[in-house]
């Protein structure tokens, strides 16, 4: 049976890394970096909700 | 009846103010209510980049609240118990949701030039902050008790004492460690995270950059127009 403890993905083996030229990044790291940089455009292109003042056409 | 009650309780004792009137006629001055906690703002804030400051001071309130718990309960709560790991946990994604908002937070300003407009002190602020949260960071990696902070301690203990501060700044010391990452570097985060919101207040949130023909892309309201201070008079 599996402890309580234990993490949701097995995590008792060497990391997965990608190798670019001189750059060396692991795939969690880089992931990480993509969502942020995916929420970053995000932010700037989706709408904003209206606020009150806006609906009164202000 | 006395001779002090003949003059009653409300005459003056003088015409000067003392420091404590001067104070706050200057703090009403630099940041008066409506300013401190706007109930408006200007209409280029509607955008979800403006967000991120605020999810960057949520998340850390979220981090201090939880790491007063763990202080309060106690490494063996925090090792060995059901709740003490998910405060534990609670702990560990605040701050890196807080790193995550705060570097898109620093991303937006950073292209937007924030700093125009008087607002450099506003600018370095945020950026001591960063820096302090890095160091806030690391200590707390160093106070894991487990192998993770035994490998960093170590590598970080030469890079320490090559620049002359090891002895001052013992990163294989847990108690030193633990005191910096409870009690002085979250201290000194607070200050600097209020320093910070303070001056957003005192200066306003920064204009957009113009567009290529120099239009800027929406005007302000006319009621934040009227408190110019926040330095529209920036490029």
């Amino acid at each position: 049976m599996a402890s309580i403890d234990a993490a949701p993905i097995d995590l008792n083996h060497l990391g997965h890394y990608v190798h670019w030229g001189v750059i060396q990044i692991s795939w969690a790291n880089l992931i990480v970096i993509l969502l942020m940089v995916a929420l970053f455009v995000a932010a700037l292109l989706l709408p904003f909700p209206k606020g009150r003042d806006d609906e009164r056409g202000e | 009846m006395s001779e002090a009650s003949d003059r009653g309780p409300a005459a003056p004792v003088g015409s000067r103010p003392g420091w404590t009137g001067t104070l706050r006629r200057g703090l009403t001055r630099l940041l008066p209510p409506d300013r401190l906690l706007p109930d408006k703002q200007p209409a280029y804030v509607t955008s979800w980049i403006y967000v991120f400051g605020v999810l960057t001071l949520s998340a850390l309130i979220v981090a201090l609240l939880s790491g007063g718990v763990l202080a309060l309960k106690g490494p063996a709560w925090w090792h060995y118990s059901a709740t003490g790991h998910f405060v534990n946990s609670t702990h560990l994604w605040s701050v890196e949701l807080f790193f995550a908002f705060m570097v898109i937070h620093l991303w937006g300003k950073f292209f937007m030039a924030a700093w125009r407009g008087r607002r450099a002190l506003t600018w370095i602020t945020g950026v001591l902050a960063f820096v302090g949260s890095i160091g806030t960071a690391f200590t707390g990696y160093l106070t894991q008790q487990n192998f993770d902070s035994q490998w960093i301690s170590t590598q970080a203990k030469d890079g320490l004492n090559s620049v002359g501060v090891g002895a001052f700044f013992n990163v294989t010391d847990f108690g030193q460690m633990l005191m910096w990452h409870i009690v002085l570097l979250p201290a000194i985060l607070a200050v600097l995270a209020a320093l910070h919101i303070l001056l957003v207040r005192i200066r306003g949130v920064v204009e957009p950059l113009p567009d290529a023909r120099g239009r800027r892309p929406s005007t302000p309201r006319p009621a934040d127009a009227d408190r110019s201070p926040n330095g529209s008079d920036d490029d």
